[in-house]
């Protein structure tokens, strides 16, 4: 908690001062990522909902499975764990970057927004990676009598119930909803990711530039961290629906 | 320098502390739970591996992860983006709204759990035929032969 001295009788909302304690901006922010966080939450939930109307739902563990270079090696939650620490990673380096800004330290600033900017790329190529497989992955689904061979996409969902067409065991289309929510939803949230990618580059070239300094202050740096620390949240959120559950 | 104020808004300096320990081992307490997780995930993935597999333990299993995600956002939302050294106002400003989020979980699950049952019943006209469709994995499709 707040380990400033505040006196209890401060007359927050008599005006001439923030009631929040905070700079417009920063709480501007704040009710951004709040509303943005009702736009996840809503088609997190969405999601949810169908989810819950269904019978038979894919299991996350048989879809993502795969890992880079490793052939058809059956590895279930090895790739999204190491997107997983990536982002918690290059959150760290981001709230790094913020303690340096606080410590007026302009080199700590530019060293930790580069390692945090790197972090950002690497979990957008691991996405990119992931979403080509997923979509160019073959697997034998059984249709109208006939085998044929799915990728899984926003029309498609090879990861049905499996029944026994001869002698052998094969799936059947799933729920077609199964595509729209992963690639919707990742998607949504992987744009997030590239915009913040962004904000971090506009913000390392103003560091580099000494705004910040003739500002006299850091303040830009903490709220381009709460957008980034907003888009590793999401991913906790993201990694619970989708993976984990 | 450090507790220079940025905005004239600002009554009171928010007072950084001097180190980065406490950020390193937030990191580590996020690195844990997240291992926890997966571990957990990876022994879901086991448990439907059997051939019955134990609907109760499964929803068990999933309803921890649910907790434990609640405490990696508790810990990022306080300590990476410092609203828990904010005053009491600014942090009930952002997290009461939140709170909407329990009645919204709580109305869309249910809401598509009835769905499920009406398709099931074909509204209630029939008794509902469970189609729990077992999904074995890959590696024992020859086992079961």
């Amino acid at each position: 908690m707040s380990t400033t001295a505040i006196p209890t009788n401060t007359k927050w909302w008599n005006g001439g001062r923030s009631p929040f304690n905070v700079s417009y901006g920063k709480v501007m922010m704040w009710y951004f990522l709040m509303s943005d966080a009702f736009t996840f939450g809503a088609f997190l939930i969405s999601y949810g909902t169908i989810r819950f109307s269904v019978n038979h739902w894919a299991d996350p563990n048989h879809v993502f499975s795969a890992f880079p270079f490793a052939g058809h090696a059956n590895l279930p939650l090895a790739f999204v764990s190491l997107m997983t620490f990536i982002l918690i990673f290059s959150s760290v380096t981001m709230v790094l970057a913020v303690h340096e800004g606080h410590r007026m330290n302009r080199k700590g600033v530019e060293k930790y927004m580069i390692l945090t900017i790197l972090g950002g790329l690497a979990f957008l190529s691991c996405q990119a990676w992931e979403w080509t497989h997923l979509i160019t992955g073959d697997h034998a689904v059984l249709v109208n009598g006939q085998i044929e061979h799915w990728g899984t996409t926003v029309s498609k969902n090879p990861w049905g119930p499996m029944v026994m067409f001869e002698g052998k065991e094969v799936a059947t289309p799933g729920p077609i909803a199964f595509g729209g929510y992963f690639f919707g939803i990742t998607g949504f949230h992987g744009f997030h990711v590239f915009s913040g990618v962004i904000i971090n580059i506009i913000m390392l070239i103003k560091t580099r530039l000494g705004h910040f300094d003739q500002r006299g202050h850091y303040e830009m740096i903490e709220k381009a961290g709460l957008y980034w620390h907003f888009v590793d949240l999401v991913w906790v959120f993201v990694f619970l629906c989708f993976y984990l559950i | 320098m450090s507790n220079a104020v940025s905005s004239p808004e600002i009554t009171f300096p928010h007072e950084h502390p001097g180190g980065t320990k406490r950020i390193w081992k937030v990191f580590w307490i996020l690195s844990v739970i997240t291992i926890i997780e997966l571990a957990i995930g990876l022994t879901i993935y086991n448990i439907h591996k059997e051939p019955n597999p134990n609907a109760t333990l499964v929803l068990a299993f999933k309803g921890m992860v649910c907790i434990l995600t609640l405490a990696k956002a508790y810990y990022i939302v306080s300590v990476f983006m410092h609203l828990g050294d904010e005053i009491r106002n600014m942090i009930m400003t952002v997290v009461v709204p939140l709170c909407l989020f329990i009645w919204f979980l709580l109305a869309f699950l249910w809401d598509g759990d009835s769905t499920k049952h009406l398709r099931n019943t074909d509204a209630h006209s029939r008794p509902a035929q469970v189609e729990q469709v077992h999904q074995p994995a890959a590696v024992d499709k020859d086992a079961k032969k």
